[in-house]
This record gives structure tokens, C-alpha cells and sequence, in this order.
């Protein structure tokens, strides 16, 4: 982060400043805040925040326009990916990211998130995956881990009635117009450094115009699951990375499309 | 001369969710009990000045953006 003195303290770290100065409306402990700061703070290196123009999705995160200070387009549920197709194009100098859930981008916009791929559109998806529908109290997603207990799967996730988790990002991995896929979590101080770092090769493809970026990041809801914040991120390390393993899954700037 | 604190909380925005506390290697984190913020949490607070080494782990799993870190002068380095 930037230094500089203020009463003669040098600062190392401090609130970004593509961050609006409001308290957020997410649940204590809610990792969307967290990837909100890891966002606002590639902004502010990047320096993007002028020519940002971010599409918002519905579920949680409903409210993003409110944090940043950045131009954004409300979308309809799961629609993200097809609004931000339309305003990259009209205005292919900006820098256009989507930002949506599991419920969003997993579910009711499955269609979107792959055919914008297919496209290869130059747009970034920022996918908050914390496998449950957390605005609406907590029901099962696509991405509800096995035997996962939530309101809508009361006796836990069982395959033969509710299918298998989507690992959609791997999927989305095989589409040649996906310039960057990757996976990252929230969990750890650590994995918050690395997810940091997917986020920014993801942000610098976007603006080589080398195709469609997508950065799914593992996180919690601690209120949806009926955990603690630390006892939701302990079970995001120890449970559900094994179901969505952390990494790049494609990386086609750098290896060649041929490669994986 | 003023003791040099190498955290700024930001109390207000303070959601008490204990993320913090859990990641802070020198245990010199914990919630204010006798105070509730505007939201109505006991927000963090720093316990001893002295042990925190501003490593910004902290800031790094904040989701509310609280902390502001500043490094430690020179000459109190010890």
C-alpha cells in the first residue's frame, strides 16, 4: 500500500481508497467483505478505479454498487455476465468485472457465465462461491457440499435426490474463449494473499484483451451454516477445499491452450 | 512524549466477528466488552501496543476494513 506520514506514524497498511467510507450491510465475519478490500485494493494499484465499470448480480453481494467507487450496472439474477458483455463492448476501453455469487453465477445464470466464456468475452468474473443461498436463509445451492445440512436439505445433501456439486469453474476451464480460470479462498491470512494474486493476473489478462477471466474465491457464511466466523472459515480450510481444490486451473496467456 | 500504537481501529465499523483475534499470532487482540459500537457489537480492541509487531495479518482477514497499521519507529525496536 501506499506510504505516507501521518502523525509522524509511517503507514504500512490502511482501508483502499476505491472503497467507499460506509459500513457494509454483510454478516459479521462474511468473507464478501474481504474479497471486496482484496478487489479495491487492486483497483487502487492498477489504477482502475476511473475506468472500472462493475455489473452487480442478486443474492448477497446485491449491494456492491454501494462499496465501490467505481460506475456499475445492476443486473438481473444471474444475467451479469450477458450486461457485461454489452457494456464491454460499447466501451471496449473500460475495465468491466462481474461480481456474483454461487446462487448467481452457479445456478439461475449457468447459460450466461458459459456462453460469455464460449464468447470470449474480455470481462472478469468474480465468483464468491459459499455453496448456499445466503440472502434468502440459507437454502441449497448447486455448490451445497455432500451431506451439507442447509434449510432446503435439512437431513444434509444426499446425491440421488439433490445431484452432485458443480465444480463450475473447472468447467468453465475447458471453454477455449476462458483466458484465466482459477480458484482461491478466504481462510486463511495466507490463501486471502494468494486469492489476492489470482485477482490480479486475472485483472492484468483483462486489459491485455486476451479473453474471458474468471476467479472463483471460496468463502463462508457463517449465519447460513450456523457456525462462528472463525469456525465457518476453519470448515471453508478443512471441508470444502477438498471438494473445489485451490489453483489455476487454466492459464491459456502462458502455457498455450494445447497445455491443459 | 506519546507511546507510539501501531494499530488505528476504526471501532465503528467493527462487526466483533473474532476473525482477527483467532489470526493474530502475538494474542494481543480481543473484543471490548464494556463498549457496543453503532452496529451494537463489541468491537476489537488492541491489549498490549508493545507486543504487536505490525505484521497487518489482522487487515488481511478484516472483512469490515478496520485496521490501519503503522510501523514500528527505528529507535523502538528493541
Amino acid at each position: 500500500m501506499t506510504v505516507q506520514l501521518t502523525d509522524n506514524r509511517r503507514v504500512i497498511y490502511r482501508r483502499p481508497d476505491a472503497l467507499q467510507d460506509k459500513s457494509t450491510h454483510y454478516c459479521p465475519g462474511c468473507g464478501h467483505g474481504i474479497v471486496h478490500r482484496l478487489v479495491a485494493e487492486l483497483f487502487d494499484e492498477m489504477k482502475l478505479t476511473g475506468r472500472t465499470i462493475g455489473v452487480g448480480s442478486v443474492g448477497c453481494s446485491v449491494f456492491a454498487y454501494e462499496y465501490f467507487k467505481t460506475d456499475f450496472v445492476e443486473s438481473p439474477h444471474g444475467r451479469a455476465p450477458a450486461v457485461a458483455t454489452g457494456v464491454r463492448r460499447v466501451q471496449p476501453d473500460k475495465f468491466v468485472f462481474t461480481y456474483q455469487g454461487d446462487g448467481d453465477l452457479a445456478a439461475i445464470g449457468t447459460a450466461e457465465i458459459v456462453h460469455a466464456a464460449a464468447r470470449g468475452e474480455n470481462i472478469t468474473a468474480i465468483f464468491v462461491n459459499n455453496g448456499i443461498y445466503g440472502m434468502t436463509g440459507g437454502q441449497m445451492a448447486p455448490t451445497t457440499l455432500l451431506g451439507q445440512k442447509t434449510t432446503s436439505s435439512p437431513l444434509g445433501r444426499d446425491p440421488v435426490l439433490a445431484g452432485y456439486p458443480v465444480p463450475i469453474t473447472e468447467m468453465l476451464a475447458l471453454v477455449p474463449g476462458t483466458a484465466y480460470a482459477a480458484r482461491g479462498s478466504v481462510a486463511t491470512p495466507q490463501l486471502v494473499g494468494r486469492a489476492k494474486s489470482l485477482l490480479k493476473r486475472a485483472f492484468e489478462l483483462q486489459e491485455a484483451k486476451a479473453g474471458f477471466t474468471i476467479v472463483e474465491i471460496l468463502s463462508n457464511c457463517p449465519v447460513g451454516w450456523g457456525m462462528t466466523a472463525p469456525a465457518s472459515m476453519e470448515h471453508v480450510e478443512k471441508d470444502v477445499i477438498g471438494t473445489y481444490p485451490l489453483g489455476v486451473l487454466v492459464d491459456r496467456a502462458k502455457a498455450g491452450p494445447e497445455s491443459k | 512524549m506519546t507511546h507510539f500504537v501501531p494499530l488505528d481501529i476504526a471501532t465503528d465499523r467493527c462487526k466483533g466477528c473474532e476473525l482477527c483475534i483467532g489470526a493474530c499470532p502475538h494474542h494481543v487482540l480481543a473484543l471490548d466488552e464494556s463498549v457496543v459500537n453503532a452496529l451494537g457489537y463489541h468491537p476489537v480492541t488492541l491489549t498490549d501496543p508493545d507486543e504487536c509487531t505490525s505484521c497487518v495479518i489482522c487487515a488481511r482477514v478484516c472483512p469490515d476494513t478496520v485496521f490501519t497499521v503503522y510501523a514500528r519507529p527505528k529507535a523502538d525496536v528493541s
